[in-house]
């Protein structure tokens, strides 16, 4: 990119400027600190230039959005054409109240729908279960049947919106249950877009909604990409996770990293189970955080594009371009919130909503101000819903491709981050793969080494969180937070004993009896899970039927 | 004071945001506690019968899921049913709404730390709340 002579030229001159101007104005005006770094703790030169870039080569690094390494962009005009997905993750108390939410959210402009579960639902268990006691509606909605689910969609047409669900262990299930919804509303299963979050290893890692051991959680996930490709074809059958990683507490580059260390155990066991690359591939997705650091999560998504591009290009020798393209949803960093005056982090979603349009995301949940105390209100999530259409309509970022690139910053911080990144992933493949370097409890470990010093850096002052450790001013209690109303757990059981006096109680045990014949096999499992939500086998009851046959992970406590 | 204040650091329930849990336990660990942490998923019963296996002084819990109301007055009722609860420390941590307070503290549950608390706060209040003779 560079003439070589010019380069040493600007070398030179460079040292010059070093030594004498910055010399002469460091003796009158010293800078605030000794070392400077990022808000992962990589360390940031005084200034960027074409020395930091010597080997660079725009087609090889670079190339053109839509083409291969992908880092300007997955698509040709990216935001040109259309906006990103602006989805706000939803769900509370009751299928009835969420629909509401999410009917709410419709007519505000937002473009998808993101379903959050209740924990019960999320670890495989009904609401009338002992361990769900106190969690029914907590932090997501409780669905234990299919007629739960028929409620949540109420008068929402599922051939036009697209939907997410954050949903991993009993992914397959609420799959299941959202396509016999689909079904009654006269939507085939072909017409259906959206997500499942189905990433069982940053469970294990970070998040903590596992059910079953490794293997057979590995398998769960390769049925659904195997039965997608055929029956849903405009399903992402997987959301690679980072986002959980970094709340964990992990630095920028430990996301990526982990993140993509997870995505090659996907594909290493798809192929394993004898599917072709190129047909599932295309239709796995990543999911992403984006934190204060303008510039260096900028630099990540950029990085995160060109890696998993040469990963599945150079590792799996993936030939169609679609398997090669990261694409990615973003949510706003939930542990850069501060419970200390909230308003603030209206300001801290903006930063990070930028970051994530100027990175290049498919689509977007903003915090809302309030998520360091509570569920956020309706009038909170309408803020931060608006600061997306803000910077989507009125920033000008979105009107050209990938803006920032050609910043001698972001150019190195890209290329950093991708080698430190790659560094980490040799070291897991070293120790057998993610799913080993899981239990061998090398990831957690990581995560919270970085963790923990950023709390020490806090602590000590090195690192200021306004309103915090630092600006703090007398608060009130804050008013008018989003209460889920207790009553839910007992509404909720209450419904799960209705159904099941309605229900073919014989027919409902016949099917979970194929089911459980299936899982001890070797068969796809989900044309099997499908029949039996048809017919109203609760959510409890078919996970525990697969309790049965698998087991339950054991969770390996790393401290 | 002879032998070390002993902490028990627990995830009740079934939420699994265990960053601050983890942060608390290494940061009374470097302030000379002995700390067991228990990982996640864990029943009221099942925190106390680790309390008195390890001989804590302190139980100290974090709970990020809305569910405290209901799962830290367990906790605390059957620590007084095994008799321990009055040389018990129970303090806990996490998401919890302001107006929730008084009455964990009602409930038996010393202090509640709510997000932004340095480690050092919680630290001292260990120091100087704890119960054992």
């Amino acid at each position: 990119m560079f003439e070589k002579e010019k380069l040493e030229e600007l070398k030179k001159n460079q040292t010059d400027w070093n030594d004498n101007k910055v010399g002469k104005s460091l003796e009158r005006f010293p800078e605030r600190k000794k070392q400077f770094a990022t808000g992962s703790n990589q360390e940031v030169d005084r200034l960027y230039s074409p020395v930091h870039l010597e080997d660079f080569d725009y087609d090889q690094d670079l190339g053109f959005p839509g083409e291969y390494p992908f880092t300007r962009g997955v698509q040709p005009t990216m935001y040109r054409g259309r906006f990103w997905t602006m989805r706000q993750y939803a769900g509370f108390a009751t299928a009835e109240e969420s629909n509401k939410r999410y009917k709410y959210l419709l007519e505000q402009g937002q473009t998808g729908l993101s379903v959050a579960f209740d924990l019960p639902t999320q670890i495989g268990y009904d609401s009338d279960h002992a361990l769900a006691e106190g969690e029914v509606g907590k932090v997501g909605v409780a669905i234990d049947s299919l007629k739960d689910m028929e409620i949540l969609f109420d008068g929402i047409p599922l051939d036009k919106v697209s939907t997410s669900m954050t949903i991993n262990a009993p992914a397959s299930v609420l799959l299941a249950m959202y396509i016999a919804v689909a079904e009654k509303q006269g939507v085939s299963s072909q017409e259906l877009r959206g997500t499942i979050q189905n990433d069982i290893l940053k469970e294990y890692i970070a998040r903590g909604t596992y059910i079953f051991p490794t293997e057979p959680s590995m398998r769960l996930i390769t049925d659904i990409f195997e039965y997608c490709s055929e029956h849903v074809p405009g399903w992402n059958t997987i959301s690679i996770s980072g986002y959980h990683i970094r709340e964990a507490g992990s630095t920028a580059v430990q996301e990526v990293a982990f993140t993509l260390a997870d995505g090659i155990a996907y594909v290493e066991a798809a192929i394993k189970a004898g599917l072709d690359v190129d047909k599932f591939a295309p239709r796995l997705s990543f999911f992403f955080n984006a934190h204060n650091d303008l510039l260096e999560e900028v630099a990540k998504f950029r990085a995160a594009r060109r890696l998993w591009a040469k990963i599945m290009k150079e590792r799996f020798g993936a030939e169609s371009p679609k398997s090669m393209q990261l694409k990615f949803h973003t949510q706003t960093g939930g542990s850069t919130l501060t419970a200390q005056q909230p308003d603030n982090n209206i300001v801290r979603v903006a930063i990070q909503t930028l970051a994530a349009v100027l990175g290049g995301t498919q689509s977007l949940h903003t915090n809302s101000k309030d998520e360091a105390l509570a569920l956020p209100t309706e009038e909170s999530v309408r803020i931060a819903l608006r600061t997306q259409q803000i910077v989507a309509h009125e920033s000008g970022v979105a009107e050209t491709v990938d803006p920032l690139a050609g910043s001698y910053y972001i150019e190195s911080l890209t290329n950093k981050i991708e080698q430190e990144a790659m560094e980490y992933i040799k070291k897991i493949d070293d120790l057998g793969g993610a799913a080993s370097a899981i239990d061998k409890g090398f990831i957690q470990k990581e995560i919270m080494d970085s963790a923990y010093e950023y709390q020490k850096q806090i602590e000590s002052g090195n690192r200021i969180v306004v309103g915090m450790n630092k600006f703090q001013v007398k608060e009130e209690t804050p008013k008018g937070l989003l209460r889920v109303d207790p009553a839910v757990g007992e509404m909720q059981k209450e419904k799960i004993n209705q159904l099941k006096g309605e229900r073919d109680n014989k027919l409902v045990q016949e099917k979970l009896t194929i089911l459980k014949e299936a899982a001890e096999g070797k068969e796809n499992l989900m044309p099997h899970i499908l029949e039996a939500v048809k017919v109203y086998a609760t959510l409890g009851e078919v996970c525990g039927v697969l309790r049965e046959v698998f087991g339950e992970y054991q969770q390996n406590v790393i401290l | 004071m002879d032998r070390p204040i002993r902490v028990l650091v627990g995830k009740p329930g079934l939420d699994g945001h265990d960053r601050g849990a983890k942060v608390i336990a290494r940061a009374l660990r470097d302030a000379g506690m002995e700390v067991i942490y228990t990982g996640l998923r864990l029943t009221p019963d099942q925190i106390v019968q680790a309390a008195i296996q390890e001989d804590v002084d302190v139980v100290a819990l974090s709970i990020l899921s809305g569910a405290h109301n209901h799962l830290l007055p367990k906790v605390v009722e059957l620590l007084k049913v095994e008799n321990i609860y009055d040389e018990t420390l129970v303090i806990c941590g996490g998401v919890i709404p302001e107006e929730d307070i008084p009455f964990l503290k009602e409930k038996g549950v010393a202090e509640v730390f709510t997000p932004g608390t340095p480690t050092g706060v919680t630290i001292d209040f260990i120091k100087q709340n704890l119960k054992r003779a």
